[in-house]
């Protein structure tokens, strides 16, 4: 990982292209993460992996964490690494629920990082997390017309009970 | 084995009569009815259908086929993969809500006679996953006829699943603990199950205990 | 969508290769867009196996945790356990002992040559070796039975716990792996007697399914698939991680990147994996197995009649299970298939508030249509089974 005082500088190069764009910097347990406006999150992104010196070229993964009851309550991470120097960081950009029937947005890094694909339609699937500019935004691991965003944290775990003759006599 | 010997050779010879005859008849063949029969044959040939879902699929079909629990011996070699051509599906591993209308879907394009064997936790009853994607139970749609527990079994315990699901196509299902407790509690299976009807102290004890278990 | 032409031979007709399929490795739903034998467009469907368990693991303690994630890769089931307790200790910042990262070492090890013994086994019965299978499986129990001496499961075994193994290899259980260990190059060699000169595997696997490295790497597929093609990255050799700085194995790297390198590269990470076993046999150190932290870990048995703090540690742990201050990490280890990582978000309380696996087939099965497009169906089903995606793993 890039450390503390390298990530500071990072975060200072990206202010100097992009002013207001890194919100906060964190460098918890050893690993590096940048918190970025969701707005500017593509520019942020690919300023990691084209400037010169950085070449975080490598996109992990991207996933979503819902920090319910912390508002803005989603959390779409990014974790880039840096295959030469094998370092990696973290990019976070915090969505708000927008609440009633309307969906979180932000943009879609499929242009910058094609592994992106399947991993955007999955946070959709399980956060209803709307990623601007995606080729194929559907469900990818629920049922097609399932209704409801699974892995959020006020979503039930679910299950039912098991057909014994003991619970059939029970509840019917 | 030489008395078994002597008495061929004494047949071959045409020497054995009458009560003699009539014994070496009867060891050697099986006089039975043509629905034992066939229910012999289904037994000892089952077809499964190659069906796999999750880590159970590693055990079973892949593990028991193999050579050192070789499901050959049971004459069950034969796994097709058309679920037309097969007449036991084995569901290793958990169903999921996505899964379950295709596994109905296969089971019902299967002929009769079929059987259905739901192999580990996970298809017997949700297993360790009681959440919004798994099918609590294969039961839930479609009738089983073997539950194997185990997270994953054992092979040998699917074998031992198998040879019961054997015996029980052949008419003579276990009775094992039902019989030990007079079938409390299960009364699909007491009342009017495959055979008579139970004996009278068994009907007055599973209604004893069912007076218990309502209380 | 079925274009009808004059031209029959243009006609392209849409097959469901549908979750049940005796190739699919699993229950992956392909629809093949294909013309004559030749594929055009290739649309996996997956989510036939999803069993939300990365919700189910909000709901469970940490240690309860564990039991849950390493049945979502199923074949290889101690690299979901090490990345999940890697990034809880990383979260705890809990030290494992010497004796616990050899054991760890020596148990990932022989998880990665179980991994791709299945591999081969199932691809190479799909592309009509059916023997293969038998000879895999045959070495694949030998690892059960190893497995079943230490842990007392084969498959699933819950060995890893936050803070080292749940329990020191009894004894026996050295030799046994000693033995394994100087019959299995003998077995790899057997294989490739079987398969490497055999004209109809060649044929059938050579020059097919190339993807360039390039695009990989932007698809994000790691493991054998990118070794395949020439690029040398392992993380067990980038990122210092339990004991592999101490090991001397080579990486197999392959040059064209071609379904039969990824055959090859398999094969050789079977043997380096078989060394890295005999070396971490060798030194295995005596000492805890797991770590003496009894906050996080629980204490032996012996200690509870006697010690009244242990018996509180256990009932505190058993019940409600240790706290983890409010944080989040992301751990990563090169598993069977490729870059398996754990994301773990702590919130405090003794349960975890987001675990999520990126799971290395999830990743790679994206590069499967730039695998067989322009292909025939044939070569399809080769190119799937090299790909080896392990639909658990896909779902989760």
């Amino acid at each position: 990982m890039p450390d503390a005082p390298g990530l500071e500088l990072i975060r200072g190069e990206i202010e100097r292209d992009r002013p207001g764009s890194v919100l906060a910097t964190s460098f918890d347990r050893d690993q590096a993460a940048l918190l970025v406006d969701p707005e500017q999150v593509l520019a942020v992104l690919g300023w990691l992996r084209d400037e010169p010196g950085q070449g975080y070229r490598f996109l992990s993964s991207l996933h979503v964490a819902d920090y319910l009851p912390a508002e803005p309550r989603f959390g779409v991470h990014y974790e880039l690494l840096n295959r030469d120097r094998v370092e990696r960081i973290r990019v976070k950009a915090m969505l708000a629920d927008p609440g009633a029937e309307q969906l979180p947005e932000i943009d879609s890094c499929v242009g910058l990082f094609p592994t992106a694909d399947a991993q955007e339609r999955e946070a959709f699937d399980f956060f209803g997390i709307v990623f601007r500019g995606h080729p194929n935004l559907t469900r990818i691991l629920m049922p097609d017309d399932y209704v409801g965003w699974p892995q959020r944290r006020d979503f039930p775990l679910g299950g039912e009970p098991v057909t014994f003759t003991y619970n059939e006599r029970r509840y019917g | 084995m030489a008395d078994r010997q002597r008495s061929a050779r004494d047949m071959l010879r045409g020497d054995l009569e009458g009560d003699d005859l009539e014994r070496y008849v009867e060891e050697r063949v099986v006089t039975t009815t043509f629905e034992k029969m066939l229910n012999l044959a289904r037994a000892n040939s089952i077809f499964p259908l190659t069906f796999g879902l999750a880590c159970c699929a590693i055990e079973a079909p892949i593990s028991i086929v193999t050579a050192r629990y070789d499901l050959a011996r049971f004459g069950a070699e034969a796994l097709r993969a058309s679920p037309r051509q097969a007449d036991l599906i084995i569901l290793s591993g958990r169903v999921s809500v996505k899964m379950a209308p295709v596994v109905r879907r296969l089971y019902d394009q299967m002929l009769e006679p079929k059987w259905a064997i739901s192999m580990g936790a996970c298809s017997s009853s949700g297993g360790m996953f009681a959440n919004y994607a798994v099918v609590q139970g294969a039961d839930k749609f479609m009738p089983i006829d073997m539950h194997i527990p185990g997270c994953p079994p054992r092979p040998e315990a699917v074998m031992y699943g198998f040879s019961k699901l054997q015996r029980k196509i052949m008419g003579e299902p276990d009775q094992g603990w039902r019989q030990r407790y007079n079938a409390a509690g299960t009364e699909e299976w007491a009342r009017g199950g495959p055979r008579s009807e139970p004996s009278p102290e068994a009907a007055a004890a599973y209604e004893q205990a069912r007076e218990l278990t309502h209380a | 969508m079925a274009e009808l032409t004059a031209d029959r031979t243009k006609e392209v007709m849409t097959v469901n290769i549908g979750p049940h399929h005796p190739a699919t490795h699993g229950v992956l739903r392909l629809i093949v867009d294909l013309e004559g034998e030749t594929v055009k467009e290739v649309t996996p469907v997956i989510g036939y196996v999803h069993t939300g368990i990365e919700k189910s693991c909000e709901d469970k303690s940490y240690w309860k945790v564990i039991p849950f994630i390493e049945r979502m890769d199923y074949v290889s089931y101690f690299f979901q356990m090490e990345a999940y307790c890697g990034a809880v200790e990383k979260l705890i910042g809990l030290e494992i002992p010497p004796r616990a990262k050899y054991l760890r070492t020596i148990f990932l090890e022989l998880n990665r040559i179980h991994s791709h013994l299945v591999w081969l086994g199932t691809t190479a019965l799909d592309l009509g070796a059916i023997s293969m299978l038998w000879y895999c499986f045959r070495e694949r129990d030998r690892i059960l039975d190893l497995f079943e001496m230490a842990t007392g499961q084969r498959m699933h075994t819950r060995y890893f716990q936050v803070g080292g193994v749940i329990e020191d290899i009894p004894l026996g259980f050295e030799k046994k792996l000693a033995e394994f260990v100087a019959e299995m190059p003998v077995r790899v060699g057997q294989y490739e007697a079987l398969l490497d000169n055999n004209e109809v595997f060649l044929q059938r696997t050579k020059g097919v399914g190339i993807v360039s490295r390039e695009r990989l790497l932007e698809l994000g597929v790691t493991g054998p698939l990118l070794r395949a093609a020439g690029e040398p990255w392992d993380l067990r050799k980038a990122v210092d991680h339990l004991v592999y700085p101490e090991m001397d194995f080579k990486i197999p790297v392959g040059t064209v990147g071609d379904n039969y390198d990824r055959y090859r590269v398999r094969v050789a990470e079977m043997v380096e994996s078989t060394r890295i076993v005999e070396q971490a046999l060798a030194a295995l150190p005596d000492g805890p197995h797991i770590s003496e932290d009894r906050k996080y870990v629980l204490p032996p048995r012996s200690e509870l009649s006697t010690s009244m703090e242990s018996l509180i540690h256990h009932f505190k742990l058993v019940t409600e299970g240790f706290r983890v201050e409010p944080g989040e990490v992301y751990n990563a280890i090169e598993g069977p298939r490729g870059e398996l990582g754990c994301y773990v978000l702590a919130d405090g309380s003794s349960k975890p508030a987001r675990v999520h696996f990126r799971d290395p087939s999830f990743i790679n099965l994206q590069a499967f249509r730039d695998m067989s497009v322009d292909t025939y169906v044939a070569d399809m089903i080769c190119s799937l089974g090299m790909l080896d995606p392990i639909l658990g793993g896909v779902d989760r």
